[in-house]
């Protein structure tokens, strides 16, 4: 039993730092400029398409992924220059609408430029097995690469917005843009760059995902509202709510899933604690993000001065 | 010739006008001043220079380049240091992130202000180092924000409103620290109520009411005009 709870926990860490690396970028764009991009889902699905025609290309999952991730920061800083900086002092009904219009666009790119079927990504034979993760707990090499990989890139973040320069930008970006500009700082190229690497971030993510899931059209737009959810619950413009609401998202969903139908059936009879487990697990986060709302309205970490 | 030349300026909020052929002109070294009544322009003279609300016609040079439309980094760039009003410290980054963050030398300034001479001048920043912005007074604010201003090494600091809300002491040590700056060569534009104290610290003086200019003189003028200083300044 312990080792069932141990595995749905790393199952829910794997799905948790997968949300942390969408939910990342979006809540600094959200934090600094106040954007609400929901093409971000976009740029994950592009993410995994690059990582699973580079694979082809290149017969290698890490070269593969090697490029996807400059194409996707790429992808990223042209969508911002071209679209997205014409919304920065609109409403965010007008930002919500032209983004919304932008996944449109990109779902319909990727139907036309990598067909309608969607891609597998082949993940080289040593990943496809399982490691022990501790006596008597095997786990599949690959979601285990995850959550390394994962955690390294919130360490990575971490360090980035906690100990440099640019980190310190950000910061003071998303609490008053106005004065980081008029200390001389161009917050527009700062603000590119900050889409450039959330955007790799989440094509990061997506091209993780893809050898679990498929590669298919709209597959970046179920985890974005998550990812929305993620970053509401953890103050928008903190990367350390990102993270914390971001691990438990993933854990409680995952777990909820697992656990519910069990616990309910010692009180109901099995069909219907299969009904209401299902219900009941779907809606979980979202009751969470409506406790945390009612608690702390600005979510667990807000960027202050805003 | 002038450091910071300011000629016949409009500034509109939206539609509304607040500026009205602004002038003003700061040479290198000087001391200068804008003094007036709330909400008679000063705020939004030193916004329409910084480009933060950029002025419709007229013209802005600083050492004779064209600023009047440049975005504010770029302004900011060519050297000029904002001091703002209400501080606008980055609240969520500690005393010492809040100066260097944005610290540059980027006029090659031969003593650049660095974090070891801000703190020199204000010792109580260097006590308060791992403080977060939002945890200091008023007082130290104010100093971090001269601090931020300063390592930013601009040609022209501008300070608007740098004493209001500060207890007696306070504004002394802040009058202490632009005397000494004044000392140093820095040219500096100042906004503020506290006539005394601008007249013994400042070469020259405009008084503005509306958005115009409707006084100008140096110090000893000031002085000798109370009438302006009843009218305008209401003292
Ligand atoms: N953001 C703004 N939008 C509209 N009107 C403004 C704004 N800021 C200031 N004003 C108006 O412009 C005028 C001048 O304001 P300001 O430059 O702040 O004056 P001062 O600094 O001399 O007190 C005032 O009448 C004020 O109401
Ligand atoms: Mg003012």
């Amino acid at each position: 039993m312990l080792l069932l709870l141990f595995e749905q926990f790393l199952n829910g860490l794997q799905i948790g730092l997968l949300l942390f690396l969408l939910a990342a970028g979006l809540t600094l764009v959200f934090g600094i400029m106040d954007l609400v991009n929901l093409a971000h889902g976009s740029l994950y699905m592009m993410g995994a398409y690059f990582a699973a025609v580079f694979t082809q290309w290149t017969g290698n999952f890490f070269l593969g992924a090697l490029l996807a991730l400059p194409a996707g920061a790429l992808l990223g800083i042209v969508v911002e220059v071209i679209a997205l900086r014409t919304l920065y002092t609109r409403d965010h009904l007008d930002q919500v609408l032209a983004t919304f219009g932008l996944i449109l666009f990109f779902n319909e790119f990727a139907r036309v430029v990598f067909g309608a079927g969607g891609m597998a990504i082949e993940l080289p034979s040593w990943l496809e097995g399982q490691v022990m993760v501790m006596p008597g707990l095997p786990y599949p090499s690959f979601r285990f690469l995850i959550i390394v990989v994962g955690l390294a890139c919130a360490g990575f973040l971490y360090l980035l917005v906690q100990k440099t320069r640019l980190g310190m930008l950000i910061r003071a970006g998303a609490s008053n843009r106005e004065m980081v500009g008029a200390l001389g700082i161009d917050i527009k190229l700062l603000f590119t760059l900050v889409f450039g690497l959330g955007s790799a971030l989440a094509a990061l993510a997506g091209l993780m995902s893809g050898p679990i899931t498929t590669v298919q059209i709209g597959m970046g737009d179920n985890i974005l509202i998550l990812a929305l959810v993620v970053i509401v619950i953890g103050g928008i413009g903190s990367i350390r709510g990102a993270f914390i609401a971001a691990i438990a998202i993933g854990v409680i969903d995952t777990m909820g899933r697992a656990f519910l139908p069990n616990m309910l059936g010692t009180v109901l009879n099995p069909s219907d604690a299969g009904t209401l487990a299902q219900a009941l697990s779907s809606m979980l986060i979202y009751i969470l993000m409506a406790a945390v709302l009612v608690l702390r309205p600005a979510g667990l970490f807000p960027a202050p001065g805003r | 010739m002038s450091l910071l030349e300011v000629e016949a300026i409009d500034t509109f909020y939206g539609r509304s006008q607040v500026l009205f052929g602004m002038n003003l002109a700061i040479a290198a070294g000087e001391v200068v001043t804008l003094m007036g009544r709330n909400g008679m322009g000063k705020t939004t003279t030193i916004r329409s220079i910084m480009g933060l609300t950029p002025a419709a016609r007229g013209k802005i040079r600083f050492r004779g380049e064209d600023i009047r439309s440049l975005p504010s980094y770029r302004v900011a760039k060519v050297g000029l240091g904002l001091v703002p009003e209400g501080r606008q410290i980055f609240p969520n980054l500690s005393v010492k992130e809040n100066l260097i963050a944005t610290a540059a030398n980027r006029n090659g300034a031969s003593q650049p202000w660095t974090y070891e001479r801000v703190v020199e001048l204000f010792p109580r920043l260097a006590e308060r180092a791992n403080n977060m912005g939002n945890q200091l007074s008023g007082g130290e604010q104010q100093m971090l924000a001269v601090g931020r201003a300063l390592m930013t090494n601009p040609h022209l600091l501008i300070l608007d409103e740098a004493t209001e809300g500060l207890a007696p002491l306070i504004r002394l040590e802040i009058w202490n620290c632009l005397e000494r700056l004044k000392q140093t060569g820095q040219s500096i534009l100042v906004v503020d109520k506290n006539v005394e104290a601008l007249t013994r610290l400042a070469n020259r003086h405009y008084v503005i009411e509306k958005g115009r200019v409707v006084w100008q003189g140096d110090s000893e003028a000031l002085r000798a005009a109370p009438d302006i200083r009843h009218r305008y300044l209401g003292i």
